[in-house]
């Protein structure tokens, strides 16, 4: 090494490395093409301006301003509308967790979740491998299929609602058939938080099938033909190859249905209000009624920052993962 | 091979194909009984809603629930409304998302990592933590039961920014240094190669901000009460309120015509819809 780098070790101090040279000869031309990159570059920052601009505007004055506003409007005893508000330090973080309500709230919002994306993901998994078969028909059953997910959540409510009727309502009609009572879906827990489940599942539903379809599509034919050959069964199959290669599908739906099942509001606000006796309410919902039902707008920006940090702390895992290409994880 | 193992094999590949059928139709018939329910039930009269044994078909289908609707809330308003600021909205979005990816791919300009980090990190802020201090500013501003309240503070686009950007990313370099050899400006340049090159995104974009214009709820529930500028979501629990679940077939009548919009939308242009709903997965 040393005796390569001797020779050519006088000439380096302060020389310029090789590639430099070019510049040098074009030097007269310098002053004038610097001051058309310049020109250039001040174009393109207009133009930036211009075109980039009113959407980081928005951005800053919808979306991060609200951000900072509502972590500081959280140290507040401050009701929505009052012109006086009283610094109360973390003091609406702690009565949030030391509330007798809050144990309830995160139960449900426990049940709620698991069930929402846990149910979405077997179901819309179970349909996407029965839409996967060559079956004539299967395109009419998949438009049908992700039609909820295109509707809005509080008409789904409504319509289910009536669905759900326990006297005049198709689903006791169904129950009726195979001998058993329609429960008092509306009113006697725990079948309103029941009721509400079914509703996102059959919403959300379509929109996970045709993901894990695509997904398993994308399985190579040959991989299933050598299993076969091996002597695998349909549900080995299933269980040792395909599955395997649908985790990265499988995370993604993971994280985006527990991003919306967190932040689920229409379809609880039209079928139960989160009631009865709050047995409904799940994070997101609280915040609303904290705030615009109860007006206690402070104390809702805390439990806004709580369901914030939950919510956060999905994205994090999300990305940690998604760099890992999870499926050889 | 026998005849008799053939036949065997034959008959295993057959049954699971009947099986599949079957809980093919099942699916089917229970995923799209609901909105076939409420379609017929806004059809009956008030008597063979609440009758029992059920009735399936409506003996005399008529309009008379979605009349009584409109007699109770300003139904025809609350569509204009909905259109309106679907369309207005959805066209605002998709016109900010594209001319903002525009400038993030296209443009050399200082801090523009940092503007996309910008972009992109406002998809982890959950719309919930902005609401109240936005209602606070609208109100102040007086936009409460105006149309600029209900659009402005949800316009800013960032799954349509990244999207557009994404997509840009693809394009041919070549094209556009041609054009620029041409002498095209920035703004030619946008929509005369950009957006031509990007249809499919662009109806991916729009669509998917048709849907959700048209769907929002809470936001536009919060700062209207006033039935000349709300839109029809809001309108359910307008009517829902005073009609209570008395009146099945009104409501469900108004319910239908919140829904039968963005359905007809779905089932014209359910390529590049689904394609839209669905672009997050293939995007990661």
């Amino acid at each position: 090494m040393t005796t390569i780098a001797t020779p050519r070790a006088p000439e380096d101090p302060g020389a310029p490395p090789a590639g430099s040279a070019a510049p040098e000869r074009t030097a007269p031309q310098r002053p004038r093409r610097s001051r058309l990159a310049a020109g250039r570059r001040r174009t393109a920052l207009l133009w930036a301006l211009l075109l980039a601009g009113p959407n980081i505007a928005l951005l800053l004055v919808f979306v991060y301003r609200p951000l900072v506003e509502s972590l500081y409007l959280s140290t507040l005893q401050w009701n929505l509308g009052s012109p006086t508000a009283r610094f109360v330090g973390l003091g609406n973080y702690v009565e949030w967790f030391t509330a007798p309500t809050t144990g309830r709230v995160v139960t449900t919002t426990l049940v709620f979740t698991v069930a929402t994306v846990g149910g979405a993901m077997v179901l819309g998994l179970g349909l996407a491998l029965l839409l996967n078969r060559r079956l004539r028909g299967r395109g009419v059953a998949r438009t049908v299929a992700f039609a909820p997910y295109v509707l809005g959540g509080f008409a789904v409510g409504i319509l289910w609602l009536f669905m759900f009727d326990p006297r005049y309502g198709l689903i006791q009609e169904v129950l009726g058939w195979v001998g058993i009572a329609s429960p008092e879906w509306y009113t006697n827990r725990p079948w309103p938080l029941v009721m509400v489940i079914v509703v996102y599942l059959w919403k959300n539903l379509g929109y996970v099938a045709l993901i894990y379809l695509a997904g398993l599509q994308a399985v190579p034919q040959d991989l299933k033909d050598a299993a076969a050959i091996d002597g695998a069964s349909a549900a080995r199959t299933l269980r040792s190859v395909v599955l395997p290669l649908l985790t990265p599908t499988t995370f993604f739906l993971l994280v985006t249905m527990l991003l919306s099942s967190l932040q689920s509001f229409d379809t609880i606000k039209a079928m139960t209000q989160g009631g009865p006796l709050g047995s409904t309410t799940t994070l997101m919902y609280s915040i609303y009624v904290e705030s615009f039902v109860n007006g206690r707008a402070g104390y809702a920006s805390a439990v806004a920052t709580v369901l914030f940090l939950v919510l956060l702390a999905v994205t994090a895992v999300q990305l940690r993962f998604v760099q890992q290409k999870v499926h050889y994880a | 091979m026998t005849a008799a193992t053939l036949q065997q094999s034959a008959r295993r590949r057959r049954s699971p194909q009947v099986g599949g059928y079957l809980t093919m139709i099942l699916a089917t018939v229970v995923l799209g009984a609901p909105l076939l329910w409420m379609a017929l039930a806004s059809l009956k009269a008030p008597d063979e809603l609440y009758q029992l044994p059920l009735q399936w078909l409506p003996a005399q289908p008529d309009l008379d629930n979605y009349a009584q609707a409109a007699g109770a809330i300003p139904l025809g308003r609350l569509l204009a409304n909905s259109i309106g600021l679907t369309i207005v909205g959805a066209g605002l979005k998709v016109a900010l998302g594209l001319c903002c990816a525009y400038a993030l791919v296209f443009l050399d300009f200082p801090f523009r990592k940092v503007v996309f980090g910008l972009v992109i990190a406002t998809l982890m802020i959950p719309p919930q933590i902005t609401i109240i201090p936005n209602y606070t500013l609208v109100a102040s501003l007086g936009w409460l039961n105006t149309y600029q309240g209900i659009l402005v503070p949800g316009l800013a686009s960032a799954f349509g920014t990244f999207l557009f950007r994404q997509h840009f990313l693809t394009l041919p370099r070549s094209v556009l240094e041609a054009a620029e050899l041409d002498g095209a400006g920035h703004w030619r340049k946008l929509w005369r190669f950009v957006v031509p090159m990007s249809t499919p995104t662009l109806a991916a974009v729009a669509l998917v901000s048709v849907v959700t214009e048209w769907n929002d709820y809470l936001w536009p529930f919060l700062v209207v009460d006033d039935p000349s500028t709300m839109t029809l979501p809001v309108g359910l629990t307008l009517l829902q309120n005073t009609d209570g679940m008395t009146n099945w077939g009104v409501l469900l009548a108004a319910t239908v015509v919140v829904t039968l919009p963005i359905l007809l939308v779905f089932l014209v242009l359910q390529r590049r819809l689904v394609a839209g709903l669905t672009a997050g997965a293939v995007t990661g």
